[in-house]
């Protein structure tokens, strides 16, 4: 079995109006040297095979199909084989 | 012939009702409910997304939607050249299901808009907007959070090439600025339809302007030049 770990990103070219807002709440703080600040998501799950190159498949698979917007958002993931 | 309609029920639709209300009391037409768990879509000529909050919104505005398997049948009816409305969190399916351009983001002011705003018909020659006439902005209602039209500037000038802009976002008096645009759009774009001009995508809700009981009729208008057209 393979643990996936999913870093989804908004795309650079797109306006995140959710970081932009929490970047004022630190500006608030006092946070001076905060900037660029960008809201993004983590999935993780279990991919119940032993074969490493077929896991690496379905995750990709997965994401491109459900778990991101191809027009949103980028990803990157790892994959750690569990006992 | 007049069109039958068909309005699709997710869960967490909360316009379906309105939709259905509005097409069945106020216009008078065969509608019928159609569950997402099924594929028939029952010799529907008119499919309408309603809004609301499909799969309770999770991991993306429609995203999970739009693997229902009543989106299949849908996907496939479009591809046919069959009619299909999504109105605001169904513009927001069509949005994933790639069957329209763009994506949708969180509004501008990070706030949830609820209130009534002025569209311009940019395009009436659609099947959805002949009829419509364009120097008097219609009055129909927004409710989201999400509604912050985006695209790369390769859709967008694609989407102003092909006519695509049914709907923009304009004051009282169809001035389209920053001051009318309530989300933070592009180009104050509130509704988009397809190349084939089959299906159309608008975050307003036509089918909560429909009753004039309750101070608001243009939405009927809407829904109407839908019929009349179906008809010719």
């Amino acid at each position: 079995m393979f643990k996936a770990k999913v870093l989804v990103k908004r795309r650079p070219s797109i306006l995140d109006p959710q970081g932009m807002a929490v970047e004022k709440g630190a500006k608030h703080l006092g946070f001076n040297n905060i900037k660029e600040t960008r809201i993004g998501k983590y999935v993780e799950f279990i991919v119940d095979t032993e074969i490493r190159s077929s896991a690496e498949k379905e995750v990709t698979e997965y994401c491109d199909k459900l778990l991101i917007n191809p027009n949103l958002e980028d990803y990157e993931y790892t994959l750690e084989e569990i006992l | 012939m007049k069109p039958k309609f068909g309005v699709v029920v997710f869960p967490g639709s909360n316009c379906d009702h309105d939709a259905y209300y509005a097409l069945k009391k106020i216009l008078g037409l065969d509608v019928t409910f159609l569950w997402h768990k099924d594929t028939n879509l029952q010799d529907c000529d008119v499919i309408v997304l309603p809004g609301g909050f499909s799969y309770g919104d999770y991991l993306r505005t429609g995203a999970i939607a739009r693997f229902s398997p009543i989106m299949n049948s849908v996907i496939n009816f479009s591809q046919k050249g069959g009619h299909i409305i999504g109105i605001c969190n169904g513009f927001q399916i069509l949005l994933e299901a790639q069957l329209l351009p763009g994506v949708l983001l969180k509004n501008k002011s990070l706030q949830f808009v609820c209130k009534d705003v002025y569209l311009s018909v940019e395009n009436n020659e659609t099947f959805f907007t002949k009829g419509l006439v364009k120097s008097k902005p219609l009055k129909i209602p927004i409710a989201h959070g999400e509604g912050n039209y985006f695209a790369d500037s390769d859709t967008l000038k694609s989407l102003v090439k092909n006519n695509q802009i049914v709907f923009k976002y304009t004051s009282s008096d169809g001035k389209s600025d920053d001051e009318s645009n309530p989300n933070g759009s592009m180009m104050n774009i509130a509704g988009i339809v397809n190349k084939g001009g089959n299906i159309l995508g608008m975050m307003p809700h036509p089918e909560r302007a429909c009753n004039p009981v309750l101070g608001k009729n243009d939405g009927s208008l809407v829904l109407g030049a839908i019929v009349k057209n179906f008809m010719n």
